[in-house]
């Protein structure tokens, strides 16, 4: 599965649109996490539990669309974006989306 | 007037935290921007024709990052009179350039060269008393590609 931000990849055409597909998780935080956030909003610094909470929730978003876009018979997805909106008082949705492709390579890649 | 003098010490604290973990942040993304300029990081949507067929890939970095509690107190005190939030501004670019150096350290592992039509997402994770924003999250992805050249030289490198 080839994931792309652009909206071709070099090297290959379209050979089929499959339409987009998205991938999303909501999640919210444990009470040991926000304790050290609470903490660290004092002091200040990285939420390093934080970013590693949001950082997975974003690979699951990304593992989600990519079954869906395998599901429709894709073998890539160009175009990808990612979205956060809060859901309610500490949760919050990532969502990644995109457009699903089956590609045909004009050339064999560049690793062989 | 026991909490007052909590509170004060704790502010106090806190702006030498603050301002020390600051400055040790900038003095680490400095030299990891040394480390990794060679890594091109492009927001074109076009990628030039290259000699070879690049390996296409997506690349993502992102940090919360939290501003200290006198900071914030500066802030609140600045925005009775209006201007610049200088407390805000250092916090939104480390974490903004901490995001694009992950995406870039992700890049450099996979070997790649540069990165393409790179998008930045910013969103304020926490709000803390009187919504104003604790800490932010930046979120900065896109597309490496990976060409012959660059793979060549990475194995030169761990040689």
């Amino acid at each position: 599965m080839i994931l792309t931000t652009l909206e071709y990849v070099p090297g290959a055409r379209v050979a089929k649109h499959l339409g987009v597909v998205q991938g999303s998780t909501v999640r919210s935080k444990h009470v040991g996490r926000d304790f050290m956030a609470g903490l660290k909003n004092i002091f200040g610094g990285e939420l390093k539990g934080y970013t590693e909470l949001l950082k997975e929730s974003r690979e699951e978003a990304v593992k989600r669309m990519e079954a869906q876009a395998e599901g429709i018979g894709a073998n890539a997805i160009l175009n990808i974006r990612f979205a956060t909106s809060s859901v309610t008082q500490g949760a919050s949705e990532l969502m990644a989306y995109g457009t699903a492709v089956v590609l045909k390579r004009a050339e064999p890649p560049a690793d062989g | 007037m026991v909490e007052l003098v909590f509170v004060l010490i704790l502010t106090i604290i806190a702006m030498f935290t603050g301002s020390f973990l600051e400055r040790r942040h900038f003095k680490s993304i400095r030299e990891r921007e040394e480390k990794y300029g060679d890594i091109l990081v492009i927001s074109s949507k076009h990628v030039p024709d290259l000699p070879t067929t690049p390996k296409v890939t997506l690349v993502r970095g992102s940090a919360v990052i939290s501003v200290d509690y006198f900071k914030r107190l500066l802030a609140n005190l600045r925005m009775m009179f209006g201007g610049r939030l200088g407390a805000y501004e250092t916090l939104i670019d480390r974490s903004r350039r901490e995001a694009i150096l992950r995406m870039k350290e992700e890049a450099d592992m996979l070997g790649a060269d540069m990165i393409f039509n790179v998008r930045i997402e910013t969103s304020s994770v926490f709000k803390g008393k009187g919504g104003n924003p604790g800490s932010i999250e930046v979120l900065a992805y896109g597309t490496a590609l990976v060409t012959k050249r660059r793979k060549a030289r990475a194995t030169a490198q761990a040689a």
